[in-house]
């Protein structure tokens, strides 16, 4: 993976030298609230409802073996004993002090980790497929153009004060992972029919209050003008992206007000100023970022045919593990491991810190010392000999992170909702709990088959809840807790925005609605091979609504 | 029916305006039942963000149940208690803070 350079090591440094001043004046009563305000956002420092909370970046998604385990050490030492992992791969920690923060920081920097550019109306850490690098579907691993993207974009002093703030995904394969599409900027790693790397650019894709589905405005950009592009777009954004309210600030609304093909027109005249001048990436450049993303030597393991056989034969709670949460890898005798962080009423994402130290054993021993975060907040081993997954599945049975439901129902993005978060308008954890535990057979979840549901406790969306096969929106109403169902929602390559099904339930209600949804479905699909959302396109809302609102319209 | 609250400065964690100070429960908060009163609390609460002790202050509306002070809204109930999800931490946690409150 990416080791920090001199550069960086200064760079971070000198953030952290910066900042901790900064604390210690606030402390002091030397600035004010509102002075300090935008620094503490700078550097990943939110006020919640509790707490502070500091949100910390994992680029990419990318963590190694030693920083997974100074989490661990910050979330003990600093916090209550756990951290939340985030649809945008980062982690969170829920209680920091502010008197603390820069011994956080300092700490993290010893890791080549920081919280910088995790707030703010500027370009956020870039996410990536977590597969990257495994996939056996993968063009090339997106990790290193990620990585060129994290370091142009660090500090930018042109994009450091955009309208709003400002996503980039990446993903390498032709099947989306990365949720690429609901995007500010969205890249698809591709070959073109040469064999020349280069990307599909996507642009104005976003969640929130107004979804919507990114545009695609190039099918092919060559790799060398990735900077100049990515420049192009933030120029024409960055000009004429609304400042006057923030609610229409991002750039999705830039591009639906201005219409795809004028916008992409000045986008393209802007690069022509651009792409044949300094922007341009050397090759040289691009094979040294990629050099830091090789891949680990994945000896042949031929052995492990027999052995999954055997362990299959042994522990059926094994043999569903591997169906559910192992991929198959670019490398025969290697696989792909997904660590649910969904146990059965658990709250989706976090982790305790001996959790943390656990897996990071775990990554160092079996899986050449590389961790994943997936924006579906899950840990990922992405690469695990196969003769060595039933020690893997033993190691995580006993730190309780075992658990066999990866793309299942019970399988949940959740947001913090209104237990933690000051945006929130409800509560989203307890609903996540009480789905997982009503659908806690895995036999039943299985029977069901892939489903994603989603939840987020306000419109912000950062539960996804707009692209969930199922989503739920935590919203306040008359004082009590209302979820509103959307239906029909998908975030991989064929990127679809949920349809709200009608009007919401009570959180007494919603846990009753979701099931309802789901027997309707199983009643209505043609065979267990069609997906509840291939279900949905096919028949559409009406058998849904029927099930759930039926009885009222008769009774009006 | 209100009372005043607040996040410390040092270290964000939510407090309510009781006896002169800041505590860390609501359930002795001084309460305020008239606009003059409101004002009053207003009044120190800016004094209080101005000398750098607490940051976001807020009126909210609360009920008194059994002399104990209680938020209506579901979202300051959670900020008194802590997460709903993990009463084994926040201030729900405390019994010296749960007795107070």
């Amino acid at each position: 993976m990416y080791r920090y350079d001199e550069f960086d090591h200064d760079f971070v440094e000198a953030r952290v030298a910066e900042f901790s001043d900064q604390v210690q004046r606030r402390l002091a009563g030397e600035i004010t609230e509102d002075q300090f305000r935008p620094l503490r956002l700078m550097n990943g420092v939110y006020l919640q409802l509790h707490a502070y909370m500091l949100r910390i970046a994992v680029p990419y998604g990318t963590l190694n073996s030693r920083q997974l385990r100074m989490l661990g050490h910050i979330a003990r030492k600093y916090d209550k004993g756990y951290g939340h992992f985030t649809t945008r791969q980062n982690i969170q920690f829920n209680w920091p002090a502010l008197s603390d923060i820069p011994a956080i920081l300092a700490d993290l920097a010893s890791v080549e980790m920081h919280a910088i550019q995790t707030s703010g109306n500027c370009i956020r850490n870039v996410t990536a497929d977590h597969f990257a690098g495994a996939a056996a579907d993968e063009v090339a691993d997106p990790r290193p153009y990620a990585e060129i993207l994290r370091q142009w974009s660090s500090v930018h002093p042109e994009f450091s004060f955009l309208p709003r703030k400002f996503k980039i995904a990446v993903t390498g394969a032709e099947r989306d992972r990365a949720a690429i599409q609901t995007h500010d900027i969205g890249l698809h790693l591709k070959k073109n029919a040469a064999g020349e790397l280069g990307f599909a650019v996507y642009v104005g894709g976003g969640q929130g209050r107004t979804p919507m589905v990114a545009k695609k405005i190039r099918d092919f950009l060559p790799e060398a003008d990735l900077l100049s592009y990515c420049t192009a777009i933030l120029r024409v954004y960055n000009l004429y992206g609304r400042r006057d309210n923030k609610y229409k600030a991002r750039i999705k609304i830039l591009v639906h007000e201005t219409g795809v093909e004028e916008i992409t027109r000045q986008i393209e005249a802007e690069w022509q100023e651009l792409k044949d001048a300094e922007l341009k990436l050397p090759e040289a450049d691009i094979q040294a970022i990629n050099a830091y993303f090789a891949p680990p030597a994945l000896a042949d393991r031929p052995e492990g045919d027999v052995a999954v056989k055997q362990a299959r034969l042994d522990s059926k709670s094994f043999s569903e593990w591997l169906d559910q949460n192992v991929v198959t890898h670019r490398h025969p005798d290697y696989a792909a491991v997904t660590i649910s962080l969904k146990g059965i009423g658990e709250v989706p994402g976090d982790a305790t810190d001996s959790q943390m130290e656990a897996v990071a054993d775990i990554a160092e021993k079996y899986a050449f010392d590389e961790l994943r975060v997936s924006h579906e907040q899950n840990l990922i081993l992405p690469h695990v000999a196969r003769a060595d997954l039933k020690a893997v599945y033993d190691a995580l049975v006993e730190i309780g992170l075992a658990t066999a439901n990866s793309n299942l129902i019970s399988d949940i993005i959740s947001c913090p909702g209104l237990d933690y978060c000051a945006l929130a308008t409800a509560r989203s954890i307890p609903v996540a709990q009480e789905i997982s535990r009503r659908f806690a057979s895995l036999e039943r979840q299985r029977e069901i088959g892939e489903l994603k549901l989603k939840i987020s406790g306000c419109i912000n969306a950062c539960g996804h809840h707009h692209v969930g096969h199922i989503g739920i929106l935590g919203v306040e109403k008359k004082g009590s807790e209302l979820y509103q169902v959307t239906l029909g929602g998908s975030a991989d390559e064929n990127t679809s925005v949920g349809e709200i099904i009608g009007r919401g339930f009570s959180s007494e209600e919603i846990t009753d609605a979701i099931e309802q949804i789901v027997e309707t479905y199983l009643g209505l699909r043609l065979n267990p091979d069609e997906r509840f959302i291939d279900a949905y396109r096919r028949v559409g809302p009406a058998p849904f609504k029927e099930a759930l609102y039926a009885g009222e319209t008769k009774a009006a | 029916m209100k009372v005043l609250t607040a996040n410390r400065l040092s270290d964000g964690i939510a407090v309510w305006y009781a006896d002169g100070g800041w505590s860390e429960a609501v359930g002795h908060a001084d309460i305020a039942h008239d606009k003059v009163a409101e004002d009053r609390l207003e009044a120190i609460g800016a004094t209080a963000a101005a000398n750098n002790q607490v940051v976001d202050v807020n009126l909210i509306d609360v009920t008194v149940v059994d002399g104990v002070v209680e938020p209506v809204r579901l979202r300051e109930k959670i900020r008194a208690a802590g997460p709903t999800i993990r009463t084994d931490i926040g201030k729900q946690a405390n019994p010296e803070a749960a007795r107070a409150a």
